[in-house]
């Protein structure tokens, strides 16, 4: 307790008389932060009666007692504060003979576990969270960086370098559905599909949202069409809401994201089989799943752009599968062999 | 009023655990970190002062020391640790850092791995793995590298597919410059193995690396004009002539031609031509559409090709 002492001491606190606004602001701040003390300092469940008496601020404007009613509403706000900020408030009552629950918050439950980086991991998270462009996830990314400095780190912004991959988020469903996947909850929205005269609505059972060429996607078993389907998150129209409880669905075990959402739908992809030779045959290697002992996999669903790459790579590949792909490439070679 | 709390309360939760680790940091430093004016921080420290444990006695108040400029944590309240991310906080940090991590030369990846792994598990299960993804296309990923090469003056391993070649193929570059044209984005760059100046597609490289050695781009070596555009024809290039049908009818658009005449249902196209490969290509897959023309050799050559590979498929 050395140094200069700021002029103010709790003791000599006063009644407080013709409050702004801004002072009301600062006096539920402060009532909360002794609340949120008050409520980690418990290992008891604490009534509300019990909490009007030990943490200051309940009282009305004027510093006399707040009527029950008034009281009753401060606390009712409060406590959605304090969940809307993900604080955990516990409910529960110590023993059977309690007549009404209590509150508390478990320290456990609240606090951030032991976390530390070293120089390199703490630039590599301040520059993460630089990559936000707009505030949907970048608001959440600072706080996140608050709370690592708040445990000892020093993570900083650092200076970014001269080009980085912009991660756009402002799209406003995005953080319902991220939630909503994340909880296995089933949604539904209006979604306004690129020629369609009116919004539809959809229900979804969602399961993944993924950012994909600079536009996030939501994928999962749409309930309507009895499939998988994606959806676009900037061509939803209006709020996103919940349908029943969270873990209403079971997660397909394996789910490509990326497939789903790149038109790679399900069942409508054929095979073909190439042999390569050599160093040519370029673009088939780009577009093949894969090489084994000269021959590649290929998914395809459109057979005269395929045929027309594996004729184009000359004597370098050779179509093997399906039949109706082979003929389609002998076609297309006989015709420039002069034997058409 | 709910607003403003939102905003400020997390920081009031924060501070006193920010502080606590940092003895005696200036008010000026602090604020910055919480990216406040030093007014607001020290209404904020000031604030806190009046918070503690209930009964709120002498011992049980938040206490801070203040020396000068600087400030301490002499009493906690308890408020030792910050509270835990929220999924959404957790979920931005995670997505960011999978995304550095998918990009090369940005960032040191082991560390990145390292970070990711911790916020992961200070998250405690508040990120499902599987429930968001990211992907980023080519350009995304290679243009922070390829910029730091060129920042750096640092030469560069590319694998790039050649379209005009049909292949994809393993060469050393010295960078000069990125730049975009027609909505493509290129790289140009001096290529050691053909010893010319080149221009890369960056949706065609398929992985670059930074080399450690400097770029050595040869003296009096000048980025090429583009205003013509990014691939300019010239004299000593092949010229051939090619008759397209009318489903082709775009290749006297897509590459600078210099002669275009009607000849009955499609046209007959003459144009420089720096390597026949890609002649080859679009002739053998164009299902008679594309003919050329001259020279003969190349007519002949595309004869002979289209026979080497037809015969893979005897009998058919």
């Amino acid at each position: 307790m050395s140094g200069t002492r700021a002029p103010l001491r709790a003791s000599q606190r006063s009644p407080r008389t013709g409050i702004s606004f801004e002072d009301m602001a600062a006096r539920r701040a402060e009532r909360l932060v002794n609340l949120v003390i008050c409520l980690l300092s418990t290992r008891q469940f604490l009534t509300a009666e019990r909490i009007r008496d030990a943490v200051p601020g309940y009282e009305a404007a004027d510093g006399a007692k707040a009527t029950d009613e008034a009281f009753k509403r401060m606390f009712e706000r409060d406590k959605a504060e304090l969940r809307e900020l993900g604080i955990p408030l516990e409910t529960g009552r110590n023993s059977t003979f309690d007549a009404e629950d209590g509150y508390r918050i478990r320290r456990g439950d609240y606090e951030l576990p032991a976390i530390e980086f070293d120089a390199a991991e703490a630039a590599a998270v301040g520059l993460a969270a630089r990559l936000w462009q707009s505030a949907t996830l970048g608001e959440p990314a600072r706080q996140a960086l608050i709370k690592l400095r708040a445990a000892g780190t020093d993570v900083r912004a650092a200076d970014a370098p001269g080009a980085v991959p912009h991660l756009d988020a402002s799209d406003p469903s995005l953080p319902a559905l991220l939630e909503a996947a994340r909880t296995s909850t089933v949604v539904r929205f209006d979604y306004q599909k690129s020629g369609a005269e009116a919004p539809l609505r959809r229900t979804l059972e969602p399961w993944g949202v993924l950012s994909w060429r600079r536009r996030w996607y939501v994928a999962g078993f749409d309930r309507d069409r009895g499939e998988p389907r994606s959806f676009r998150l900037s061509r939803i129209t209006g709020p996103v809401e919940t349908v029943g409880k969270p873990r209403a669905f079971e997660r397909p075990e394996k789910v490509d994201l990326l497939d789903m959402v790149s038109g790679r739908r399900w069942g409508d992809d054929r095979l073909a089989l190439v042999g390569v030779s050599g160093s040519g045959a370029g673009q088939l290697r780009r577009i093949a799943q894969s090489e084994v002992e000269g021959v590649l996999t290929i998914n395809f669903t459109d057979r005269n752009w395929l045929a027309r790459v594996i004729a184009g790579a000359g004597a370098s590949a050779v179509a093997l599968e399906p039949p109706d792909l082979v003929d389609a490439v002998v076609e297309r070679l006989r015709s420039v062999a002069g034997e058409a | 009023m709910a607003g403003a709390n939102l905003e400020r309360l997390p920081r009031l939760l924060a501070l006193v655990p920010y502080l606590q680790a940092r003895p005696g940091i200036s008010v000026a430093d602090a604020a910055a970190d919480f990216n406040v004016t030093e007014a607001q921080l020290r209404k904020d420290l000031t604030l806190l002062w009046m918070c503690g444990l209930p009964g709120h006695g002498p011992g049980d108040l938040i206490d801070l020391s203040f020396e000068g400029e600087s400030v301490s944590v002499i009493f906690d309240a308890g408020m030792s640790r910050p509270l835990r991310l929220t999924a959404e906080e957790a979920l931005a940090l995670v997505v960011a850092l999978r995304t550095l991590a998918e990009t090369p030369g940005l960032a040191d990846t082991d560390a990145v791995q390292r970070a990711l792994a911790k916020v992961e598990r200070a998250a405690g299960g508040a990120v499902d793995d599987s429930t968001v993804a990211v992907e980023l296309d080519e350009i995304e990923r290679l243009q922070p590298l390829l910029q730091r090469s060129i920042d750096e003056g640092r030469a560069l391993r590319l694998k790039y597919y050649s379209a005009s070649r049909d292949e994809t193929s393993e060469r050393t570059v010295d960078p000069l410059r990125l730049f975009e044209a027609d909505g493509r984005d290129y790289l140009e760059a001096w290529c050691r193995q053909a010893e010319g100046l080149r221009v890369f597609r960056l949706d065609r490289i398929e992985d670059a690396t930074l080399l450690d050695e400097p770029a050595a781009v040869p003296e009096g070596v000048q980025p090429r004009d583009i205003a013509e555009g990014v691939y300019q024809p010239a004299s000593e290039h092949l010229l051939a002539m090619l008759r397209v049908g009318p489903a082709y009818a775009w290749v006297a658009d897509y590459y600078v031609a210099e002669d275009v005449v009607e000849d009955g249902a499609g046209l007959r196209v003459s144009l420089r031509v720096a390597d026949p490969a890609w002649v080859r290509t679009l002739v053998l897959g164009s299902a008679g559409q594309v003919e050329v023309l001259s020279p003969e050799w190349l007519a002949e050559d595309l004869r002979a090709e289209a026979g080497r590979a037809l015969a893979a498929y005897a009998g058919r």
